[in-house]
């Protein structure tokens, strides 16, 4: 049923794009812009699971992506495990630690809830810094042979790319099959009145720790296959706040609540990002603008540009959704 | 023993600067419901204000206080028509986001004009001892200034007529415009209030340690910590949670490493929303 | 008849007041119940502890032979338990249509979205709000919000309705198509407890009222005798012949 949606099928040709184009004629600099635009739109897209959909704003959202990294590379470099297996248990390991603390903290409303996603964050990088196994505030470093078992560091960087491209891909189409389901539709009422939905019949505390849980998943699988790529991991970069802020910067830019418009912010400003981090003149500006990008977003156009899109152009709500 | 007592005295007049920069924060976020994301900038930018008033006179950094007060008070004013007076009435989300945008453009035009390394006041004043313990004279007139500082806002918010109507307005906003209160101005004036504190509090802590733009993060931590401990709108009771969490950290840091004091505090913030949603000393609302 | 819902001995207190004070009554199957009292009697609060935003401080309340006393919202929907509010709860920024799935979707029924939304198709239909089925909930006017409040509880395919002043705000055409509206569901063999200050409306629906008044009933029965009770004159009608003068009107 889902392959008669048109937007299914321009999932997967987006998808198929970013996995072809870099292989011809071996671009690796294509690549390595294409990957950081892959992350953000894994990281954009499934934080519109908790903001777009359910309302509820996680500011500390890039934790998991941190604690997914931390787990991968813990578990390839002193456990020994293969990279896959590494990453799925991390993205396992960093879901059930959301629904854990979904426990304690999502009947917490608003801001309230906000502000307690980033005690969170900061809490978890406090903890890392501090924590033998993972090597403190100094990291962890993957020793160099952990790449010959994936064909050689030139061959792991490849694929890493490509799994990351499907963890993006399954990102879309998870977003998508939420969007239009049953589910989904419960965690737009919570979005919208959260005490209406209850009295409808909606399982809101089940929903909420659900899908809490749920977007978790894949930003840190992808973390897992991006640090591993790295071959280190350290606090300060895992677990940037900063960079949680972006997701949420990328997200309404394009217009929270659809899965083009997550994907199209992410896209767009992971171009300008990278932009502005290799202009000598603006690298220090990076922080500046993109700090007055979201205010005018949220001044000025708080719908992003898919609300921009959809106004002018009703009938695209179809094919972009 | 003497060494944890020293520790506790200067952790009690420490909370008392941590206090003074909550008052700030938990003022705005009594009065408009906004969370001011700016507060840790507003703190840094204090402490730099000290360093260059410091630098052109040859006054007592305690009286360069009342420039930067003022000068606080300017830019709360303009930070609240630039982005909090559009979002007012929205969702937290948007006032959490506006004040944080503005947060990122202080901090990144504070990173190209100052960068990244420290800067230090050299001054100190003498302390003395009694007994077998020492006070340092630093600490001691950053304990008094703050607990003078607060002092002052409670003469503003009960004695004047503007402090009356930020009370009023704070308790029931539409009540207040029924009878006639401009709440703009009064919400311009109370967020003004608040980023003078938050910078008065930034010019203390650089009479005491060295400092970078960077280094207001964690007085916001520790002002959201405070604020949420002593319930909301209720500034006064921030002042004394500030210096019980100053007595908290004077108790702590002689027994565990520095570097697990922010875990620490951050873990208390989560659990003092999850747990005490009024607040420890509250009147009003809740979380 | 059996009774569809019984409130036994409810008492609600928040802090020092006692909103709703030992209130007991039933509801029969395909009774049209009527709650009437003067504002802040306690009736939104009793609403509020019936479908289970409130826990009651004492007293236990069964619907359809099953005790729900301190029952979620929403476990007390999928028994069949539907309401609507005083004060409106459109989800603003979906559709009508989107409104009324939602009830489907999670009612008692707990039916599939495509179930849902040809449910939704013909409860705006019935209520009349099929012209409006893709506006957003926001730009309904204030008469098409309170049907959206109706469908919405209707699609939720409920054994009993509570309808909170469903007919406060609206002009007298708005009223009458309203009542009307509320006649057929009835017919439709849905039980109804409704709170309203408009008195026609009461007298000419209701097979039995319940009056309360400082939170505590201070009667009950047919329209014809609760209105001429001096008590519930005294504290809520004013005039003694306002029962006449109203079934004459009708």
């Amino acid at each position: 049923m889902i392959f008669k949606r048109p937007f299914f099928w321009v999932i997967l040709a987006v998808s198929a794009l970013f996995a072809v184009l870099p292989l011809k004629g071996n671009n690796v600099d294509l690549r390595e812009g294409l990957i950081l635009g892959a992350v953000s739109i894994i990281l954009a897209t499934n934080l519109n699971l908790m903001i777009g959909y359910t309302g509820y704003v996680n500011f500390g959202n890039i934790v998991s992506y941190g604690l997914g990294g931390y787990i991968g590379v813990y578990l390839v470099a002193s456990r020994g495990w293969p990279l896959v297996a590494a990453a799925v248990a991390a993205g396992v390991a960093a879901s059930l630690f959301a629904l854990l603390l979904g426990l304690a903290i999502l009947h917490l409303r608003g801001a309230y809830f906000a502000l307690a996603t980033i005690g969170i964050l900061e809490a978890m990088k406090a903890f890392v810094s501090n924590f033998g196994p993972w090597g403190k505030a100094a990291g962890i470093y993957l020793p160099f042979d952990v790449y010959q078992s994936l064909g050689g560091p030139m061959q792991a960087l490849w694929t890493t790319y490509f799994l990351v491209i499907v963890v993006m891909g399954l990102s879309l189409l998870l977003s998508y099959v939420i969007k239009i389901s049953k589910f989904g539709l419960g965690l737009f009422a919570i979005r919208e009145n959260e005490d209406a939905a209850i009295v409808l019949g909606v399982r809101t505390s089940l929903y909420k720790a659900m899908i809490y849980g749920i977007s978790s998943f894949f930003p840190a699988v992808a973390g897992a296959f991006i640090f591993f790529k790295s071959g280190t991991i350290e606090p300060m970069q895992a677990f940037d706040l900063t960079l949680s802020i972006e997701a949420i910067v990328m997200m309404m830019l394009g217009g929270q609540g659809t899965v083009t418009g997550a994907a199209l912010g992410a896209f767009l400003y992971e171009e300008l990002r990278g932009y502005l981090l290799t202009s000598p003149a603006l690298s220090n500006f990076h922080l500046v603008i993109a700090g007055g990008l979201l205010l005018l977003i949220v001044l000025f156009a708080p719908a992003g540009l898919m609300g921009w899109v959809y106004r002018s152009v009703p009938r695209l709500r179809r094919y972009l959704e | 023993m003497s060494g944890v007592m020293a520790s506790l005295i200067d952790g009690l007049l420490l909370g008392a600067v941590y206090g003074l920069a909550a008052m700030g924060l938990s003022l705005i976020w009594g009065v408009m419901d906004v969370i001011n994301l700016t507060h840790g900038a507003t703190i840094a930018l204090g402490m730099f204000a000290l360093y260059l008033l410091c630098g052109s006179f040859t006054v007592s950094p305690y009286l360069l206080l009342l420039p930067i007060l003022a000068g606080g008070f300017l830019l709360g004013v303009i930070i609240y028509w630039i982005a909090v007076h559009r979002v007012v009435g929205q969702s937290q989300l948007m006032s959490l986001l506006s004040t944080f945008a503005v947060n990122m453009v202080i901090i990144g035009l504070g990173t190209t004009v100052w960068g990244t390394s420290p800067y230090n006041i050299n001054f100190s004043v003498p302390g003395f001892s009694l007994g077998r313990y020492t006070f340092t004279g630093n600490h001691l007139l950053a304990g008094l200034a703050a607990v003078l500082i607060a002092g002052a806002l409670h003469l503003v918010l009960y004695r004047t007529r503007m402090g009356k109507a930020i009370r009023a307005v704070a308790d029931n906003r539409d009540a207040a415009e029924l009878m006639g209160v401009p709440s703009a101005r009064i919400l311009m004036a109370a967020f003004g209030i608040g980023i003078a504190l938050a910078g008065a509090s930034g010019g203390l802590v650089a009479t005491l340690f060295p400092f970078t733009i960077l280094s207001g993060g964690a007085y916001e931590l520790k002002s959201f910590v405070v604020t949420v401990l002593a319930g909301l709108g209720n500034p006064f009771g921030a002042l004394l949670a500030g210096i019980l969490l100053g007595l908290l950290e004077g108790a702590v840091t002689p027994f565990i490493a520095v570097s697990w004091i922010p875990a620490i505090e951050f873990g208390l913030f989560v659990l003092a929303l999850v747990l005490f949603p009024r607040g420890l000393f509250s009147t009003t609302r809740s979380a | 008849m059996s009774a569809l819902l019984e409130v036994r001995g409810v008492t609600k207190r928040f802090g020092g007041l006692v909103a709703v004070n030992d209130v007991s009554f039933t509801i029969a199957e395909g009774e049209i119940l009527g709650l009437i009292g003067p504002n802040g009697a306690g009736k939104t609060t009793l609403f509020n502890v019936v479908n289970g935003v409130f826990k009651p401080d004492q007293g236990e309340i069964a619907f359809a032979g099953q005790t729900i006393t301190g029952w979620s919202p929403d476990q007390v929907v999928r028994l069949g338990l539907a309401r609507t509010h005083q004060i409106v709860q459109p989800l603003n920024d979906m559709t009508t249509m989107e409104n009324v799935t939602v009830g489907g979707c999670f009612g008692r029924e707990q039916l599939s979205l495509e179930k849902a939304r040809q449910l939704a198709d013909e409860v705006l239909k019935f209520v009349g709000l099929s012209h409006s089925a893709h506006l957003l909930a926001r730009d309904l006017t204030i008469a098409g919000k309170k049907r959206l409040e109706t469908a919405r509880a209707l699609a939720a395919w409920p054994k009993l309705l509570l309808l909170d002043e469903v007919l406060a705000g609206l002009n007298p055409t708005e009223v009458t198509s309203m009542l009307q509206l509320i006649r057929t569901i009835r017919e439709r063999g849905v039980s109804i407890l409704m709170i309203e200050h408009l008195m026609q409306a009461i007298m000419n629906l209701s097979d039995r009222i319940v009056v309360l008044d400082f939170g505590v009933k201070i009667a009950e029965g047919q329209p014809e005798e609760v209105t001429r009770n001096p008590q519930v004159i005294e504290a809520y009608l004013g005039d003694p012949n306002i029962a006449e003068k109203l079934m004459e009107s009708e």
